[in-house]
């Protein structure tokens, strides 16, 4: 029987976080990135869960966990809000094209 | 009446014109009448300083009424004891005299303004001032301390300068104010030292303890010459407000005040107080500080004899008999015959303020001309006014029947005596001298002035007798300069009450080695009180001295006047043909031996050059220094501002620049893409993983 | 009164006046103005309270039971760095007969500046709020006695004044105004340098029996205080002490000021407007005076003794020097800036003689000066405000066309002279008075009487080219002296002629604590105190 350990958490965060870079990386969509971001923070949030079952992190890890929900949650809504601020503003959410930084 | 109410009235008699003068100083310009408010104040001083007098010469005239409070007390201060300066009144005989005598003629003075005056913009701050002064001088009068004097001493410099100044529009007056005030400042310097040596040895200013202790053989800083040094010191206050040679040249440029204010300040009571100071330290003046000042009051009485003899205008001729009158009662004072020089001041006060105001008489008549070369005649314009000024100048020329006779015969008969006891015989000689020389240019002013014929015919005609307000002081001036007030024997002063008993020669307190040998023996009869019982020898001397004095003294007078008849009334001699013969000697005497030039050109010409001298080095040097530490500043930090620009400052434009070329140099891999940017930390991060192995 | 903190109401209620101008808006002049002579009128109230309490017969000077109106408490308080031991600063105000005095004229003048200050025409705000500050400033020098404190109020004066002076000062205000700051500033890191010296040479205990550094005055002047290897110690044989008792005489002296450290304040008074110039000579003269009686005297006794001479030395110059200075000016203002530094040599004088009287003296001079020269700035001002001209050449005959104006000038110069009569005669006496008492200095004194002339020659000269002679035409239509300005110059002449008629009034008041200090001078720091521990 095969028993669900810590690693395979980790796996699982690990593969959710290079899918989250991954789509942060290649997509030009904001959307699309932000959505990759979301990714990250979920695999952050496996691994708090994780390590609060079988490392000694306790109680914390699953509150931790919670913040970071509320935090995603809050950052999601502003980060769309940014979005369609510039897509007001450049009537386009192409992330490549939005390069003021520059310079 | 006792001492307290002594006491009382003198304090009384003291304020009373201060309170006439602050009165009228400040409420004067409201009300133009507040005039006579002041001349009731010193009518009330007036009276109640003469039944001050009656009862101290009549019912305690062997009791000095003294009191004192403490006016700033230090305490018992460290290393120096303790320290209390007392203020306090002295009254005794020679103080009720004075009082009597600035109060007359401070009186006297008022009333005669009253009409002098009149019509002057100033007139109430004018009769304020007399108030200031009354006040001052009898500051002096009666106080028993020496730094109370003081304090007098320059609140009647400051009367005086108010006074001098009172047409202050004209530059002479301003210049004569400001010079009378400075030239007495300089031996107000002298005086303040004598009076600082004095409280430095004894802890007191008060006369009577300080005499007390020098009696007592403590004497400044153990040394008699510091002893003679203190009178002489003293002394120079006296020089200075008396006008004695080399500081009198204030006193004839003085004469550029009010008439008034030159009979009551410069000729009766103020010049006197320097003499009312000798007399006051008589006591404590060594030989050899005695001959100085007998030499100093002979010197100067010569000099201002001779200057008057050729002066033109009438009151500069005064000035200068004052001068000289001056320079005898200090000389008396010097000889030792105290009691005659007091004397003389009283009676030269009364006579020389009835000459002042007699001549005021007749500026005011010549409508404020001053001159004698352009009188003349006016004997019949102002008879009563000649009257008084002829009965003055008989006085001072020492004329038999008049006070003048009476005091300086006295004096005379001093100065011989004391040339025959030390053998200093050139004292008596000048004092002859000087007194023929009185004689001659008294006479000539009044024959000029009033005899002949009138040599400005304009003017003559408008002159006129002065109103009753104005003559009147005269005739009480004149009456009071008859012998008959003094003694009963016009001969004789000793007759007098005056002399008898009213005023003694103190017992001297120095020690016996440093007297005049005629002193030494007098210390025998000392207990008698407050009286010097002289020597025998000095007794017999005056008694020798006194017919020899008398005769020669009339008969120089008489030589005296004949010459100036013969000069100006008959014109027997040409008085020209004789200046232009002796031409230099004239031209000596007339710029009054060029002694203003003198001092222009080395006193006054020598501090300003200093002071200009020194400014420039203020300016220059001093400030010089602070600026160029200053200037030096910035130069060096010109330089390391040079250094910090291209050195320091150098490399760190360097270190800028380096950094920028770097930057442009890896300015590509920034695309401004967060994305680009995120695939560098993450292959970053995987290199630092495998490079470290953490795991 | 016990309880109630009166010092530090008399000096930062000028800073609460501060505050409050800063709250007020720009065009409320009026306002300000009155808050200011509001605020220094209740100082001047505060002074005569805190007259009407004062014990005349507590002496003070090195003893803290005697000082009056003490407050103290622990201000700064540093421990736990191990080589600098424990850092204690208190916050110590009191007063005694050396500084009574002082507050008083302090208050009394900036009432007179504020009146003065009236038609001030720019900037009012700025000026009126810097001014509280300076009185601050100059009323904390005189009541501190930790000298820390001190410092930092001596300094505190230092500012608004350098902006007073430079903008609203004259025509040369930018460089006087840097002039007067650079050079006290110059002299102020003298007395910094000192005052951390003997910080570390001196310790205080404390009620725990603890010895701690300390910046407090009266323990500085106990010789059992002083360890045997202290840098300023007595007992240390380098001539440290010699050099930093110089120092802080440098510092001192400046702004006395002494020559030849005294081109600043020409500079300074020409430039200052009038009623910076009346604070200027009024108080902040006094303040190096005051500093050398309050601290070099009784901290450095030992070297004081030594150097009395030289001390009345330059008194002496001061007296002769500005007087002939004095003599040469050409500018009614700074003819007065010069007398200034003449009058301040009695000071000096009277302090060098180590004698009651003389001490006396000079606190009183000090006293004296502040007014009297107060007056004659002011009387300055007030011909200036009129003709915008200060050379003594351009006038002539004003005594015809401002009678009244002239009557105040003529007390004014004749108590500079030194009139009986006058405050400034009793104070210039008792110099003389106790200079003359010490042999050693007996010639310089008499020297520095050679100041009493040249001070009548140039006053009266002034007097004479100004007031005197003609009537210049040109200002025949100047107005005489207005309601504000009889306001300024009757107070000031009533206090110069009674403390002249009456000078006890002010000499008791210091003259316990001068005896103290004098008896002070005298005994401490002798080999016999100092080997006593």
């Amino acid at each position: 029987m095969l028993q669900v350990g810590l690693a395979h958490f980790l796996v699982v965060s690990a593969i959710l976080f290079s899918l989250g870079i991954y789509g942060i990386i290649t997509r030009k969509n904001a959307v699309m990135v932000l959505m990759g971001l979301e990714l990250i923070l979920n695999a952050a949030n496996i691994n708090f869960v994780a390590f609060s079952k079988y490392g000694n992190l306790g109680i914390n890890g699953q509150i931790v966990a919670l913040f970071v929900i509320i935090l995603a949650a809050a950052e999601a809504a502003i980060a769309l809000a940014i979005v369609l601020n510039v897509y007001k503003t450049f009537a386009n959410v192409n992330v490549d094209e939005i390069n003021n930084l520059k310079d | 009446m006792t001492e307290s109410l002594f006491t009382i009235l003198s304090i009384i008699i003291l304020f009373l014109p201060l309170l006439g003068f602050a009165v009228v100083l400040l409420l004067g310009k409201r009300l133009p009448k507040l005039y006579l408010f002041e001349i009731a104040v010193i009518s009330i001083t007036f009276l109640l300083s003469v039944i001050v007098m009656y009862f101290k010469l009549a019912y305690s005239i062997d009791r000095d009424i003294i009191a004192s409070f403490n006016w700033i007390t230090i305490g018992a201060a460290p290393l120096s004891g303790v320290l209390n300066i007392e203020l306090g009144i002295k009254i005794d005989n020679v103080t009720v005299i004075m009082l009597f005598v600035v109060n007359l003629i401070s009186m006297l003075v008022h009333i005669f303004s009253i009409e002098y005056m009149r019509g002057d913009i100033r007139y109430n701050r004018y009769f304020a001032y007399l108030g200031l002064f009354t006040f001052s001088m009898l500051g002096i009068v009666v106080t028993h301390n020496l730094l109370m004097m003081y304090i007098y001493w320059e609140l009647v410099g400051l009367s005086s300068y108010l006074l001098i100044g009172h047409w202050f529009e004209k530059k002479s007056a301003a210049d004569a104010a400001k010079k009378a005030f400075i030239v007495n400042r300089i031996g107000d310097i002298g005086m303040f030292i004598g009076i600082l040596i004095l409280f430095t040895q004894y802890k007191t200013f008060t006369f009577d303890k300080i005499f007390y202790q020098i009696s007592q053989g403590n004497i400044p800083f153990n040394s008699e010459a510091w002893l003679t040094a203190t009178g002489i010191l003293i002394f120079m206050g006296a020089v200075g407000k008396s006008a004695q040679f080399p500081l009198h040249v204030w006193l004839p440029d003085a004469m550029e005040g009010p008439t008034p204010v030159s009979a009551l300040i410069h000729a009766a009571t103020m010049v006197a107080a320097g003499v009312f100071l000798v007399t006051r330290v008589f006591v404590m003046l060594t030989a050899d500080a005695m001959l100085v000042i007998a030499v100093v009051g002979a010197f100067t009485s010569l000099v201002a004899a001779t200057i008057a003899l050729t002066q033109n205008d009438i009151k500069k001729v005064l000035a200068y008999s004052t001068v000289s009158q001056l320079g005898y009662m200090i000389m008396s004072l010097g000889v030792g015959a105290y009691v005659f020089a007091f004397f003389h001041l009283v009676t030269h006060a009364f006579f020389k303020a009835c000459l002042f105001l007699g001549s005021g008489s007749v500026i005011h008549a010549m409508h404020h001309e001053q001159d004698i070369r352009n009188m003349g005649g006016l004997r019949k314009k102002l008879p009563l006014t000649y009257a008084t000024f002829l009965m003055s100048t008989i006085a001072i020329s020492g004329i038999p029947l008049t006070s003048g006779f009476l005091s300086k015969d006295g004096i005379l008969a001093g100065t011989l005596a004391f040339g025959k006891l030390t053998g200093h015989w050139l004292i008596p000689i000048i004092g002859f001298t000087v007194a023929a020389m009185t004689a001659f240019y008294m006479f000539r002013l009044v024959i000029l002035t009033f005899h002949g014929k009138p040599r400005d015919h304009h003017k003559y005609d408008h002159a006129h007798e002065s109103s009753w307000v104005m003559v009147a002081p005269l005739v009480v001036l004149a009456a009071l300069s008859i012998f008959i007030w003094y003694t009963p024997n016009p001969l004789s002063p000793d007759a007098g009450w005056f002399m008898s008993s009213w005023v003694k020669t103190p017992v001297t307190v120095v020690p016996e080695n440093t007297r005049f040998e005629f002193m030494q023996s007098a210390v025998q009869g000392g207990e008698s009180h407050g009286e010097i019982v002289h020597s025998p020898l000095y007794t017999e001397t005056m008694h020798w001295a006194h017919y020899p004095a008398m005769i020669m003294s009339i008969v120089l007078a008489g030589f005296g006047i004949l010459l100036a008849f013969t000069l100006y009334q008959w014109k027997k001699i040409n008085a020209d043909k004789i200046a232009d013969r002796i031409k230099p000697l004239y031209n000596f005497s007339l710029n009054k031996w060029y002694l203003d030039e003198a001092y222009d050109a080395t006193a006054i010409s020598g501090t300003i050059s200093l002071a200009k001298i020194l400014s420039w080095f203020d300016n220059k040097i001093v400030d010089g220094a602070v600026n160029g530490s200053a200037w030096l500043g910035r130069f060096v930090s010109k330089i390391s501002g040079l250094f910090d620009t291209y050195v320091i400052d150098g490399f760190v434009n360097f270190t800028a620049f380096f950094s920028g070329f770097i930057g442009f140099a890896l300015r590509k891999i920034h695309t401004g893409k967060v994305q680009t940017y995120l695939v560098f930390v993450v292959f970053a991060v995987i290199i630092l993983l495998l490079f470290f192995k953490p795991f | 009164m016990m309880g109630f903190p009166i010092l530090t109401f008399i000096t930062f209620l000028p800073v609460l006046g501060m505050i409050l101008i800063l709250f007020l808006k720009k065009e409320q002049t009026n306002t300000i103005k009155y808050t200011t002579l509001i605020i220094t009128a209740l100082q001047v109230v505060l002074a005569i309270i805190l007259l009407a309490n004062y014990n005349y017969s507590a002496a003070g000077v090195y003893e803290e039971k005697s000082f009056q109106f003490i407050e103290k408490f622990r201000w700064i308080e540093i421990s736990g760095i191990s080589w600098l031991g424990t850092v204690k600063i208190d916050y110590f105000l009191g007063v005694d007969g050396l500084s009574m005095p002082m507050v008083l004229l302090t208050a009394l003048i900036s009432f007179i500046a504020t009146i003065s200050s009236w038609n001030i025409n720019h900037s009012l705000k700025g000026y009126f709020a810097l001014f509280l500050l300076l009185d601050t400033g100059m009323m904390g020098v005189f009541v501190a006695l930790d000298f820390f404190l001190f410092y930092i109020f001596w300094e505190l004066m230092l500012l608004p004044m350098y902006f007073l002076i430079g903008i609203w000062g004259g025509p040369r205000k930018e460089y006087a105004a840097i002039k007067f700051f650079i050079y006290t500033l110059f002299g102020s890191i003298f007395i910094l340098l000192v005052m951390i010296g003997l910080y570390f040479s001196a310790t205080e205990t404390l009620a725990d029996g603890t010895k701690v550094f300390t910046f407090n005055i009266l323990q500085l002047m106990n010789s059992s205080n002083y360890t045997s290897d202290g840098l300023l110690s007595p007992l240390n044989p380098n001539n440290l002490r010699f050099i930093a008792y110089l120092a802080l005489f440098v510092g001192f002296a400046i702004k006395i000021p002494m020559f030849p450290f005294h081109t600043w304040l020409p500079d300074a008074h020409v430039e200052a407007p009038t009623p910076i110039s009346v604070i200027l000579a009024g108080v902040l003269l006094k303040m190096g005076t005051y500093g050398i009686l309050r601290i070099s005297y009784p901290i450095f006794p030992d070297i004081t003794r030594d150097l009395m001479w030289w001390i009345a030395l330059f008194g002496m110059i001061n007296i002769i020097y500005g007087a002939f200075v004095a003599l040469a000016q050409k500018d009614f203002k700074k003819l007065i800036a010069y007398s200034s530094v003449s009058h301040m040599g009695y000071v000096l004088l009277g302090m060098a003689s180590l004698t009651t009287a003389g001490v006396n003296g000079a606190i009183f001079q000090m006293f004296n000066h502040g007014t009297i020269t107060a007056m004659l700035f002011l009387i300055v001002g007030v011909v200036y405000d009129r003709t915008h001209t200060r050379g003594i050449d351009d006038f002539g005959g004003l005594a015809t066309q401002m009678p009244a104006y002239t009557g105040f000038v003529t007390v004014a110069f004749f108590a500079a002279i030194g009139l009986p009569g006058m405050s400034g005669f009793i104070s210039e006496a008792l110099v003389f008075v106790g200079a003359f008492g010490v042999e050693s200095i007996r010639i310089l004194t008499i020297l520095s009487t050679l100041g009493i002339l040249l001070g009548a020659g140039y006053m009266l000269w002034t007097l004479q080219r100004i007031f005197f002679g003609p009537l210049n035409g040109k200002w025949s239509s100047l107005k005489d002296l207005e309601f504000r300005e009889y306001a300024m110059l009757i107070p000031l002449s009533i206090i110069i002629i009674f403390l002249g008629v009456y000078p006890s009034a002010m000499l008791d008041i210091m003259n316990t604590s001068v005896n103290s200090l004098v008896n002070f001078l005298h005994t401490n720091f002798t080999a016999t105190t100092i080997s006593g521990f």
